[in-house]
C-alpha cells in the first residue's frame, strides 16, 4: 500500500510538472508583475511539499505511531551532559555563529531548552556563549525555561549566558578561553559554524572535553567528523526537535520530509535517465532564475 | 496572549517573506525593503541589551574577585573607549580615529586568530588519517591521492593525474555533498513551516 500511495504522489507531481510551461531565461522586465512566472516551479514545489507535511502531521494527530531511527549524536548529549556532571564540571553549549534570522540558529535553541532542562536536573552548570545579539534574550529565555521545567527555577544564572562578540574570529577567541579556563566537561556545537568550527572543535579536543556538534554547513562537518566525539550532520539537526521531543505532530513532520526525499531521488534519477537520452525539457523545468 | 501573538507575528511575517519569492513588482519589493530597514533597526536595539549583557557578567566577575578578572577590566575599559571613539571622535567611517583603532588593533588580532587555523588543521589531519578502520583506510589513501593531484609532482609522476583528482572531486565528493545538502534544506523548510504554522514553539520559550 505504501508503494501504491508513494507512486500516486509521484505522478501527482509530475501531473503538475507536465501543465506548467517549461521555463525561458530571456531576460525580462517584471517590475510591473505580480508574479514571477519563472518561479512556478518553486511554487509548485512548496505547495506540494508543504501538502505532505500537513498530511503526515494530520495523520500522526490521529494517533498513528511512526517510527524515527536513532539518532547516536542526539542520544550522545545526555551522556555527555551525565559525565560532566560526574566530574563536577560544567557544560559548554555553543549556538553557531549566525543570528536568529538563520533556521540552524533556531534548531540550535531547540536543542538548548532541552540540554537546560538536562543540566537542571542533574544541577551541573552551563555556559552559553553567544555571538550576535538577537540570540542573547532568545537564549536566555530558553536556558531559563529548562531550568524552570526541571522545577529548579532558582539555579538559573543570568551570567551564564554571555554575549561575546559579533566578529567571528574574536567570538572564536572569547570561546576558547572559556574551554580553557573553565574545561567544561562536554562540549555542544549546534548551529550555523564557518572558519571557527575546528578552532573551537580542536581547542575542546585538547582539554579532553567530551564534543557533539551539529551543523548543515558542510564545509564545516569533516572538521567536526575529525575533532568531535558525535557529530550531527545536515538534516538531524532539523529533527532534533522531533527526536527529542517525541511529540506526534513534530514526527509527522518528518515523516513529511522524508516521503519529499524520496521523491527527489525519484525525480534525479528520472533526469539522469532522460538527459542521457537527450531528453533535457524535463531538468530544465527545475532550473531557478 | 503571552505565545499567540508572537506565533501571529512570526506567521505573517514567514508568509510576507515567502511571497517576496514570487512578487516581483516595485511597489510590494519596497515594501519589502522597508520592513527589512525595521529588522535593521530591531538589531540596533538588541546590541544594547548585548552590552546590557557583557557589563553585567564582566563587573559580576570583577566584584567577585573571580580568577582572570583584570582581563574583564581590560575588556570593559576597551569597550567604552571604542565607543567613545565613535560616538565624540568623527565618527566610525574611514579616515577616522576609530577606524584606524580598529585596522591597527582589532585587524591584525583577528588575522593572527585565522592564521591559527593552519595548525588545527594540521593536528585535526594527523588524527583523521590514521588508519584504523576500512572507512579511514579509504579516506586517507583518497586524501593522499587529491593531494598528489594538486601538485606539479602529481602530473609529473601521470599526465592524468590531475583530471582522476577532479573527478574524485566533481564525482563522489561532490553526489555525497549534494545529498547531505538536499536532507539538510528539506529539514530547513520543514523546521521554517513547523515555526511558521506554530507546531514549534520551543524557541519562544516561556512555556
Amino acid at each position: 500500500m505504501k508503494v501504491i500511495s508513494f507512486i500516486r504522489v509521484l505522478f501527482f507531481f509530475l501531473y503538475f510538472l507536465l501543465i506548467a510551461s517549461p521555463l525561458s531565461f530571456a531576460q525580462e522586465d517584471l517590475s510591473q508583475s505580480w508574479f514571477n512566472p519563472h518561479r512556478v516551479n518553486m511554487l509548485i514545489f512548496l505547495i506540494f511539499f508543504f501538502a505532505i507535511i500537513i498530511y503526515f502531521i494530520d495523520r500522526a494527530k490521529k494517533g498513528k505511531s511512526l517510527f524515527i531511527r536513532r539518532i547516536a549524536g542526539l542520544d550522545a548529549i545526555e551522556e555527555a551532559v551525565g559525565r560532566a556532571t560526574e566530574m563536577g564540571k560544567p557544560v559548554l553549549f555553543i549556538p553557531g555563529i549566525e543570528d536568529i534570522d538563520q533556521i540552524q540558529t533556531v534548531a540550535a535553541m531547540i536543542i538548548l531548552g532541552n540540554v537546560a532542562k538536562m543540566v537542571a536536573a542533574y544541577d551541573t552548570p552551563l555556559f552559553v556563549p553567544i555571538c550576535r545579539p538577537m540570540v542573547v534574550p532568545v537564549a536566555e529565555e530558553r536556558v531559563k525555561e529548562g531550568y524552570a521545567s526541571a522545577g529548579r527555577p532558582d539555579a538559573y544564572n543570568r551570567d551564564n549566558v554571555r554575549y561575546i562578540s559579533d566578529e567571528q574570529f574574536a567570538y572564536a577567541a572569547g570561546v576558547q578561553g572559556i574551554m580553557l579556563r573553565d574545561r567544561p566537561a562536554a562540549n555542544l556545537m549546534f548551529g550555523s559554524f564557518f572558519a571557527e568550527s575546528l578552532m573551537l572543535a580542536e581547542t575542546g579536543f585538547l582539554t579532553g572535553a567530551i564534543q557533539v556538534a551539529g551543523t548543515a554547513n558542510i564545509h564545516q562537518l569533516p572538521f567536526f567528523v575529525v575533532a568531535c566525539d558525535y557529530t550531527i550532520i545536515g538534516e538531524e539537526l532539523f529533527a532534533s526537535s522531533a527526536y527529542l521531543s517525541k511529540e506526534p505532530k513534530l514526527l509527522g513532520s518528518l515523516k513529511g520530509s522524508d516521503l519529499t526525499k524520496a521523491i527527489i531521488i525519484g525525480i534525479l534519477a528520472l533526469g539522469a535517465i532522460l538527459e542521457t537520452l537527450g531528453i533535457t525539457q524535463f531538468t530544465r523545468w527545475f532550473f531557478i532564475e | 496572549m503571552r505565545r499567540e501573538i508572537p506565533i501571529a507575528i512570526c506567521f505573517l511575517a514567514g508568509i510576507f517573506y515567502t511571497l517576496e519569492l514570487f512578487i516581483p513588482h516595485r511597489q510590494v519589493l519596497s515594501i519589502f525593503e522597508t520592513v527589512r530597514q525595521w529588522a535593521q533597526i530591531l538589531i540596533a536595539f538588541a546590541y544594547v541589551l548585548a552590552i546590557a549583557n557583557i557589563l553585567r557578567v564582566n563587573f559580576h566577575a570583577i566584584q567577585k574577585n573571580q580568577r582572570d578578572w583584570p582581563y574583564k577590566v581590560v575588556l570593559i575599559v576597551s569597550l567604552f573607549f571604542m565607543i567613545t571613539l565613535g560616538i565624540f571622535f568623527g565618527g566610525i567611517g574611514e579616515g577616522t580615529i576609530f577606524d584606524w583603532v580598529y585596522y591597527h588593533a582589532q585587524y591584525p588580532l583577528q588575522s593572527t586568530m585565522f592564521a591559527l587555523l593552519a595548525f588545527f588543521i594540521a593536528s585535526a589531519a594527523f588524527r583523521a588519517f590514521r588508519i584504523r578502520t576500512l572507512e579511514a583506510a579509504l579516506l586517507a589513501v583518497t586524501a593522499v591521492l587529491v593531494m598528489i593531484g594538486r601538485v606539479p609532482v602529481g602530473e609529473e609522476l601521470w599526465n592524468n593525474f590531475p583530471d582522476f583528482t577532479e573527478w574524485i572531486m566533481n564525482v563522489p565528493q561532490l553526489a555525497g555533498k549534494r545529498a547531505i545538502m538536499i536532507g539538510a534544506a528539506l529539514g530547513a523548510i520543514s523546521t521554517a513551516l513547523k515555526v511558521l504554522t506554530g507546531l514549534e514553539r520551543t524557541y519562544l520559550g516561556g512555556e
